[in-house]
């Protein structure tokens, strides 16, 4: 099937899961990011459970904060 | 290598942080890079004010929906994600411990603009592994 990853289409097996996503793009420090799927954020707990489906677009987003 | 801005956007990061006191304010910054080859300026064309979602005069986080927004609107443009900026409404333009801990990305730039003095100060520094190094920054009046 084909997914959008970041605006970019990339072919991957059917059954892939949001949890399997994260790891096939080696994303990095992944306890600080936050995944949308078609413009809905997953919640965490969620990823390993969220199949993704054909044309899917998901998009990867690291928390960014701090303090002064 | 040197990060460039335009001054309408220093101007602009520097309302949104008076305007924005006591709390901190945040946002990202996109462009392209100079040239083609890793040592050649980067230049800010856009600034994205976002929500900090901590409302605090501590402590910023960027609103998800806004910033994936923020990300969407710069492919679109096909600009480029550069780091981010926040300010200090009363400490030194210097990243803090808890800048440096959340400092995930090595390939962004952090800006941050004080107004702890009499003067804004903006400063824009690269972050990895926990290691600070300041970057060049200039306030251009033409990019």
């Amino acid at each position: 099937m084909n997914l959008v990853i970041a605006g970019q289409t990339k072919e991957y097996p059917e059954g892939l899961t949001v949890s399997r996503l994260i790891e096939a793009e080696k994303v990095a420090t992944p306890q600080y990011v936050s995944v949308s799927l078609n413009d809905e954020f997953v919640k965490s707990g969620d990823f390993g459970s969220t199949v993704l489906r054909e044309g899917d677009s998901v998009e990867f987003l690291y928390f960014m904060g701090g303090g002064g | 290598m040197a990060i460039r801005i335009h001054k309408t956007d220093y101007l602009a990061l520097v309302a949104q942080a008076q305007d924005g006191l006591p709390q901190e304010v945040c946002g990202l910054i996109a462009g392209q890079r100079q040239g083609d080859d890793q040592s050649g300026d980067l230049i800010i064309e856009k600034i994205y004010p976002l929500t900090n979602v901590d409302a605090s005069p501590e402590h910023f986080s960027l609103e998800p929906r806004e910033q994936l927004a923020a990300v969407k609107d710069m492919r679109a443009r096909g600009l480029r994600p550069l780091g981010n900026y926040h300010s200090h409404p009363a400490t030194p333009a210097r990243p803090s411990a808890e800048d440096i801990r959340l400092a995930l990305d090595p390939a962004a730039t952090y800006l941050i603009l004080s107004l702890a003095g009499a003067a804004p100060v903006l400063k824009a520094f690269h972050i990895e592994s926990g290691q600070v190094r300041e970057e060049v920054l200039t306030v251009d009046e033409y990019l």
